[in-house]
């Protein structure tokens, strides 16, 4: 059974008339899923398949170790949203709920190849001359 | 949650996460999140509730600025 239903896929689809270059969702998960790894899973495969600008990579956290590494994933379910580069945009559980909305908007993002902040924010950002590493947390309602 | 991603995608020295506070409780605990969404910023709580563009930044530089010592 499919994790969306029809009307949320229309939604998805309108939304992704908008998609300007290719994204690749990866997402890490294991054997034998943990709770909500396998719905993870599930749901970014039914949202790739909702457009040919999108592909979908899915690797084992367990024996895709250098992988995992290379993208610095250290706990699943985990999503990687990727265009020509790997831009540090992460999902780490499920995102479903309000947070569902954030992935289809993240990946449009991506797609755009633009932040879509303003001029003064995107100048402020471009004087950071440290790594920062931001984790939000949220809950699924 | 979008506004952390715009600034990752804007930014290469940025990355950001979304943690889902329940499967990942020892994070959430670690982090005292009390009330969602809550942000952090290289281990350190720097946003309660969803924030405009310009707080979240001030935020974050107020605290760039306190790591570096300036």
């Amino acid at each position: 059974m499919a994790l969306l239903n029809d009307s949320v896929r229309a939604e998805v689809r309108t939304r992704f008339k908008e998609l300007k270059n290719l994204v690749k969702i990866i997402n890490f998960t294991q054997e034998i899923e943990c709770q909500f790894c396998a719905d993870t899973r599930r749901l970014l495969e039914e949202v790739a398949g909702l457009s040919d600008k999108l592909s979908i990579e899915v690797y084992n956290f367990v024996t895709d170790k250098e992988v995992a590494k290379k993208y610095n994933v250290d706990k699943i379910p985990a999503t990687v949203i990727v265009g020509d580069e790997d831009h540090g945009i992460r999902f780490y559980g499920i995102p479903s709920g309000y947070e569902f909305g954030t992935v289809i908007e993240s990946i449009l993002m991506v797609s755009k190849r633009d932040s879509g902040l303003s001029a003064a924010t995107k100048k402020k950002l471009a004087g950071l001359k440290h790594p920062l590493h931001l984790e939000v947390f949220v809950t699924p309602t | 949650m979008q506004l952390a991603h715009q600034f990752a995608m804007e930014s290469d020295k940025v990355t950001a996460d979304m943690v889902e506070a329940m499967e990942f409780p020892h994070l959430s605990q670690r982090y005292s999140v009390m009330g969602v969404p809550k942000t952090v910023a290289n281990g350190k709580g720097i946003a309660e509730g969803a924030l405009p563009e310009e707080y979240l930044l001030a935020n974050i530089f107020a605290l760039v600025e306190k790591e570096s010592g300036s």
